[in-house]
């Protein structure tokens, strides 16, 4: 399978903090790639570099064949490159229906129209409609945004990200304070993506991590310490020790304890 | 070109670019730790001129003129933050705009009523009426170059205070993250407050000193804001060494801009259309210079470091 | 002041059009009674408003809808009225082409001022579009064959052919309201189209549009420059009203009073723009009158609207119509 997101050499300081040093990552069609590591280990450092929101201090990254590392945050989107955000980011004062509807607009014909209400063009509303039933908020599409549950939020975002068909799916922590039932509905969803783009994953959740990922990438410190499916990667000690090992150096906060429980109850299974 | 006609200007520009620093120094650290814009800081300004020299007119010590000018700036800038100020911390930007805006046009009126609206008499201080013989047989006043020197000590101290005091560091380290501090329990509020104060004082200082070589009039304010403003751009909001080096590079810009364009344009235009376009392009020089930066460098020449989130 | 335009419900749809409606029809009747009284003072007085709303209009897209506090707006109003000046200077007086020519240096001028400050946001962006708005003014200044600091006198107001003189006060002040008219029936179709949409959701969440693939930063300079181009406009409108163009035109106070108008009227409605305009100078005239220094009035009186009108007029006029 070829790879459609490639990373080659991404290294990113903060004054004396590495937050990604010589990381390379490789996103196939139609995976699932999981990236996991406690806190502080580059995970949203890599996501910001994939997107464009932060410039890499050396590397490269290719979407679909096309380097894109010079390009801004708004080119690579419109390239197919989607993604939510670890605070979900939507539109809080428009309707659900036209926070999808602005972004079935970002790919649909020119935004460059003066004159005619945008409100009522079926040709924006229609697809965002069909988006938001797949993704269960059918019944919420004219509430506004700011009214939605936290859950719901994640949804919306979600489905903003799915109306525009991208190739790349990043997702951070989509599971972060989603109520347990809404949380299934949201795996299945994901799972179902698998056949239409490849998806990114960060996320704490190590059941959710193991259930659905194809491949994980382990970051500590902003270093790859293991990739490959996820028994492998289970298995693997340096895995184990930078999650099961001595409290080593107190780098970790108490997130990570929370994670660190999850994550052994997740490989004794 | 006169080498000694450029000393003199040089000299100028370097006076016009410290005095603009003691304005822009305290208006850029306000921006840099609560992200507020005060348009009233030009006020301040001219509120130490006035103070300074209504003290001279009625005492006739200089000594005392000069040091009411920053004594009663720090009053009006901490008036200023108890009447209107401390309602508009949390607001947007357009509303701290209109608010120091209403600020600003009350108290120039206000000035123009109680002083009337021609400039006030603020004669040389007796012991600076001479001239200093310049290498080379120019002569310049010894009351810019004590400007000179009473900007240079004041850039000196400040850096001093913000690299050596503890009082310093934070402010240097509210500027870079302000989020931090608040995290670490420091009273961000007092600290700007204590910022405000200082700066105030300072741009009350700068009017003092001005007094002597510039129209103490009402408005005086708006002119050297709207200059402070060009150079927090140029330097980098938020940054004091930027606030330095923008100032001397505008304080240079305009003075030489002005003293020699026209001469220089004479080189390749016909006199006729040079002395046309001199004037208007040295008018205009500072504001292209900060476009030219804005071009290569968006946040300035010395931005600040913000810290990563 | 955060009078964030919601999304738009039916009922509010309604009441923005009867109160923008309203705004109108006083205007209009206002004009119809100085005329019958047969006072040119105030007919003057009122086209000075219409054209001080253009202006505001415009520069509510940019703040109010767009999101960028332009504290240099004069400047454009200077552009536009200056081409007036000094085309009729020159002896060309023929208003299709002055116009044209006057409102396309406006967006010229707005296109190079947006590009540099677009580089920017926040406090640099205000205290760069104040700069370049100042560098303007000192240009004027400096154009000593157009008079200097002393302003140009227009001898020749723009000429139309026969059918529209410009010269009767009468037609310059209907003119003024036909024109106002069409730029807040154009801006507010812009406001809910796609464009106006891209706009408004920039304003809220930037980082959210642009990980949508929306080029923020080239939909804010089109808004700019469009904003730029109607004060121009304005600019056209107070030359042929006053006969007269001066640096004055360009200086940075009225540049703040512009914005004081949008926000005393209600920020992002644009009938608040046209309404906080007319307010405005209507205030402005009773205060004059009361006292030579009308400012010590004026100001305190603009902090007590930042202060304490949240949506200004426009919003004061929904609290009483809608009370919880």
């Amino acid at each position: 399978m070829t790879a459609v997101l490639l990373a080659r050499g991404l290294a990113k300081s903060f004054g004396a903090v590495v937050a990604a040093a010589d990381l390379d990552l490789e996103l196939r069609a139609n995976e699932i790639h999981a990236v996991i590591g406690p806190n502080g280990a580059g995970k949203t450092t890599l996501l910001g570099l994939l997107a464009g929101e932060l410039r890499p201090d050396a590397g490269r990254i290719v979407l679909a064949g096309r380097d894109i590392t010079p390009l801004p945050v708004h080119a690579r989107a419109a390239l197919g490159l989607g993604r939510t955000f670890q605070v979900s980011s939507v539109l809080p004062s428009f309707t659900v229906l036209e926070n999808v509807a602005i972004a079935v607009q970002a790919r649909a014909g020119s935004s460059f129209r003066f004159l005619r209400a945008a409100e009522t063009d079926e040709s924006l509303n229609g697809p965002a409609r069909s988006s938001l039933d797949k993704v269960g908020l059918g019944a919420l599409a004219d509430r506004p945004a700011s009214t939605l549950a936290h859950g719901e939020r994640r949804l919306l975002e979600l489905a903003m990200a799915l109306v525009q068909r991208p190739r790349v799916l990043l997702l951070d922590e989509p599971l972060a304070g989603v109520a347990p039932a809404e949380a299934e509905q949201l795996l299945a969803l994901l799972e179902s993506l698998r056949s239409e783009m490849g998806i990114l994953l960060v996320e704490h959740d190590m059941d959710a991590v193991f259930r659905l990922a194809d491949r994980v990438t382990v970051l500590v410190h902003g270093r790859v310490i293991a990739s490959g499916a996820p028994a492998e990667v289970r298995r693997d000690p340096a895995v184990r020790s930078a999650y099961l090992g001595e409290d080593d150096e107190g780098a970790f906060d108490d997130r990570t304890d929370q994670l660190r429980v999850t994550g052994r109850a997740s490989f004794r299974r | 070109m006169d080498p000694l006609l450029l000393l003199v200007q040089l000299l100028n520009g370097v006076q016009l670019g410290l005095l603009l620093f003691l304005v822009a120094a305290g208006l850029t650290l306000v921006f840099g730790i609560l992200d507020v814009i005060n348009l009233a800081h030009g006020v301040l300004y001219m509120v130490g001129a006035y103070a300074a020299a209504v003290v001279l007119v009625r005492s006739g010590h200089f000594a005392l003129a000069v040091l009411a000018g920053p004594l009663v700036a720090l009053g009006a800038g901490l008036a200023l933050d108890r009447l209107v100020l401390r309602f508009v911390y949390d607001r947007d930007h357009l509303d701290q705009v209109l608010a120091t805006f209403g600020v600003l046009i009350f108290v120039n009126e206000l000035v123009r009523v109680l002083f009337g609206p021609a400039a006030l008499p603020f004669p040389l201080p007796a012991g600076f009426e001479w001239s200093v013989r310049l290498p080379g047989g120019a002569t310049y006043p010894a009351w810019r170059l004590a400007i000179i020197a009473a900007g240079a000590i004041l850039a000196f101290l400040l850096f001093w205070v913000l690299t050596r005091t503890r009082a310093g560091m934070l402010v240097r380290a509210a500027a870079t993250d302000p989020a931090m501090l608040e995290m670490l329990g420091v009273d961000v509020r007092r600290l700007f407050l204590l910022v405000l104060g200082a700066g105030a004082a300072l741009a009350g200082f700068a009017g003092a000193m001005a007094g002597p070589i510039v129209a103490v009039q009402p408005g005086m304010g708006d002119q050297i804001l709207i200059l402070a403003f060009v150079v927090i751009v140029t330097g980098g909001t938020g940054s004091v060494q930027g606030a330095l080096l923008g100032s001397l590079l505008v304080g240079l810009a305009d003075t030489l801009g002005r003293s020699f364009l026209t001469d220089m344009l004479r080189l390749a235009l016909p006199p006729a259309a040079a002395n046309e376009v001199g004037p208007a392009l040295a008018s205009m020089l500072i504001y292209l210079v900060m476009a030219g930066v804005l071009l290569a460098r968006p946040r300035g020449l010395m931005p600040v470091r913000r810290a990563a989130r | 002041m955060t009078a964030r335009p919601r999304q738009r419900s039916r009922p509010a749809a309604r009441a923005e059009a009867i109160l923008a409606s309203a705004v109108f029809t006083a205007i209009a009747a206002l004009l119809v009674i100085a005329d019958f009284l047969d006072q040119p003072f105030y007919l003057k007085l009122l086209t000075r408003a219409l054209v001080l709303a253009l202006a505001a209009l415009a520069l509510d897209l940019a703040v109010g809808i767009a999101g960028l506090v332009s504290l240099g707006h004069a400047a454009f109003l200077g552009v536009g009225a200056y081409v007036i000046g000094i085309s009729a200077e020159h002896g060309m007086t023929n208003g299709w082409v002055q116009w044209p020519l006057a409102v396309a240096a406006a967006a010229s001028a707005a296109l190079v001022v947006g590009g540099l400050s677009l580089r920017t946001r926040g406090v640099q962006f205000i205290m760069i579009t104040l700069a370049f708005g100042q560098m303007f003014f000192y240009l004027a200044n400096s154009l000593s064959r157009y008079g200097g600091d002393d302003g140009l006198t227009i001898w020749t107001r723009s000429q139309f052919g026969t059918w529209l003189s410009l010269s009767d006060r009468r037609t310059l002040a209907w003119l003024s309201l036909s024109i106002l008219l069409a730029a807040y029936l154009f801006l507010r179709k812009l406001r809910w189209s796609r464009f106006g949409r891209v706009l408004r959701a920039a304003k809220e969440n930037e980082r959210r549009m642009a990980a949508l693939g929306f080029a923020v930063g080239r939909f804010r300079l089109v808004a700019f420059v469009i904003s730029g181009a109607l004060t121009g406009l304005a600019g056209v409108l107070l030359a042929n009203l006053t006969e007269f163009v001066a640096p004055a035109y360009l200086s940075w106070h009225r540049s703040g009073e512009l914005l004081a108008m949008v926000v005393l009227g209600g920020l992002g409605t644009l009938h608040g723009a046209v309404l906080g305009a007319f307010v405005f100078v209507l205030l402005e005239e009773v205060l004059a009158r009361l006292t030579t220094h009308w400012a010590l009035l004026f100001g305190p009186f603009l902090v007590l609207v930042v202060l304490a009108g949240r949506g200004g007029l426009v919003g004061l006029v929904q609290r009483i119509d809608a009370p919880r």
